[in-house]
């Protein structure tokens, strides 16, 4: 780190990532807030725990070697092998992932991923509460926060992914990336593992099982908003000189650009990112006739919907895209529900993976033939390239292996709670021995009184 | 004798690389980080099935039943 532009520059660029962590660190306290506020009491504790423990599986996992995929898999099996040499600094034997004085970010970096796999992790949490067993949903944890994820990452979220250099793949900030193939997983295990008891009548009539406490899935959606705003600023890097990119551009202008290393700027992700929340929010206060737990989610799914492109897009482009897929998503998600009977308890697979799928598809269209990366010998961006990859995101990378392990699961007899405990509450032991200890301590109350008297 | 390589700091920070104890063996750690994380699991996994057998001996089985027909 020597001269004072070179030791700036690198302090501003780890400390920069090392705030977006601290924001996103708010998606988890939101996912918890909305999970518990959408299930009934007598499951809080254990739906809170389940999503909690996400963080240290994942986190750990993800050290072991959700990183390393990221930096040895981008040609891996499509046009190269592993590339054991760059994955070699990203090991947990390197001296890289510790304290190490001659490399101050990768720890930074490598929160700032693994911040996106906890994310991953979480919206297959939300969608699958109240019947999974927490065993199982920790090994789905892992599979989508440490491989499955992080596979798609190294294959069209890095600049050199093999998405990207032959399908043209563009997912800025992460429509498929992380949501498509979230979405997609927890599909996959909803799929296997079946509807709460009691979501759907004998006569195959949905149920609405509404949230117990409006007000904290409020919060919760907020407080996942705000986390956002630290993914976005992740998704990017801040100031790089044309000369470090070393692509086609030409002049010393520095930039900020996205995961590719194209241009883009701070100010318009945040133009788009605000434009999106508004027209997701807007249409499906419209659609779901004022719905809260609808419209809020709307908001969520107008700014992934137009995440893909959110680095290029013109605000009303990005309002315009956010106002439309989240109402796609909304009635896919209806129609879903009564045609394979799919108990998705938060609305999990529509917000993130119809409208990250969508969202993919719809930035091939808007971004046709513009260049989807500073390198020479790239695909441009184009609509087939964008649809395979929104295929690859959302069935191959997410729905596939969820399905199949859940399978496995279900199989061993591991995947789902016994009807007795879930018909009585996952909190029941603890709830039973809190009223045998009210029990006991009011006898013994009466007793002493009896005795006193 | 310093675990992690230095006794004072009078040294070029330019030269100074890993600081962390104990260098050499990062091997041995991650294999005992994997089976820390193998363990959990399956002590975690026979925990809960203990309980859920425990939990679902504790309910009105007459209660259960009814439940489970009404759905």
């Amino acid at each position: 780190m020597d001269g004072n532009l070179n030791a700036i520059t690198t302090i501003f660029t780890e400390f920069y990532y090392w705030v977006t962590v601290v924001f996103m660190f708010l998606i988890h306290v939101g996912f918890c807030m909305y999970e518990v506020g959408a299930s009934r009491r007598k499951n809080h504790m254990h739906t809170l725990m389940k999503n909690i423990m996400i963080i240290p599986l994942v986190t750990i996992t993800f050290f072991f070697f959700g990183w390393w995929i990221y930096w040895a898999f981008p040609h891996f099996p499509i046009i190269g092998s592993i590339n054991w040499e760059a994955g070699a600094a990203n090991t947990p034997w390197s001296p890289n992932m510790a304290t190490e004085l001659s490399d101050r970010i990768t720890g930074v970096f490598w929160a700032a991923f693994l911040l996106f796999s906890w994310t991953a992790a979480s919206i297959v949490s939300g969608s699958v509460i109240e019947r999974i067993r927490s065993s199982a949903l920790w090994v789905h944890a892992v599979l989508i926060g440490s491989v499955f994820w992080i596979i798609d990452a190294a294959w069209g979220w890095h600049w050199d992914g093999w998405m990207v250099h032959v399908l043209g793949y563009h997912d800025a900030y992460a429509s498929g990336v992380i949501h498509a193939v979230a979405g997609g997983y927890a599909l996959g295990v909803l799929v296997v593992l079946g509807p709460r008891i009691g979501k759907f009548a004998k006569d195959g009539t949905p149920r609405d099982i509404p949230p117990h406490n409006p007000w904290m899935v409020t919060v919760g959606l907020f407080l996942i908003y705000t986390g956002f705003w630290g993914f976005y600023a992740a998704c990017n890097v801040p100031l790089i000189s044309p000369e470090v990119i070393g692509g086609e551009i030409t002049g010393t202008t520095w930039t900020a650009t996205n995961i590719y290393l194209g241009p883009t700027t701070l100010g318009a992700i945040t133009f788009n990112f605000l434009m999106s929340l508004s027209g997701g929010l807007m249409a499906t206060y419209i659609v779901s006739k004022g719905d809260a737990f609808w419209t809020f989610s709307g908001g969520l799914a107008g700014i992934i919907g137009a995440s893909a492109g959110n680095d290029l897009y013109h605000p009303i482009q990005a309002m315009l895209i956010g106002a439309v897929i989240p109402v796609i998503a909304y009635k896919l998600h209806y129609w879903v529900e009564n045609r394979f009977k799919i108990d998705d308890a938060v609305g999990a697979v529509a917000v993130h993976g119809y409208s990250g799928f969508m969202g993919v598809v719809v930035a091939g269209f808007v971004l046709w033939g513009a260049p989807s990366s500073p390198y020479e010998g790239y695909a441009a961006i184009n609509p087939l390239g964008q649809f395979l990859g929104a295929i690859i995101m959302f069935f191959v990378l997410g729905f596939c292996p969820a399905y199949v392990v859940a399978r496995i699961q279900a199989a061993r007899g591991t995947l789902r709670i016994p009807p007795e405990v879930e018909l009585q509450g996952l909190d029941f032991a603890e709830h039973h021995a809190y009223e045998e200890a009210v029990a006991e301590i009011t006898a013994h109350h009466h007793d002493h009184l009896n005795s006193n008297s | 004798m310093s675990t992690i390589g230095y006794e004072n700091w009078a040294v070029d920070l330019a030269d100074v690389g890993a600081i962390y104890p104990f260098q050499g063996l990062e091997v041995p750690m991650v294999i005992a980080g994997v089976a820390f994380w193998l363990w959990w699991h399956i002590i975690q996994s026979r925990r809960e099935t203990a309980h859920m057998e425990k939990v679902m001996k504790m309910g009105d089985p007459e209660k259960i039943a009814k439940m489970l027909d009404r759905y």
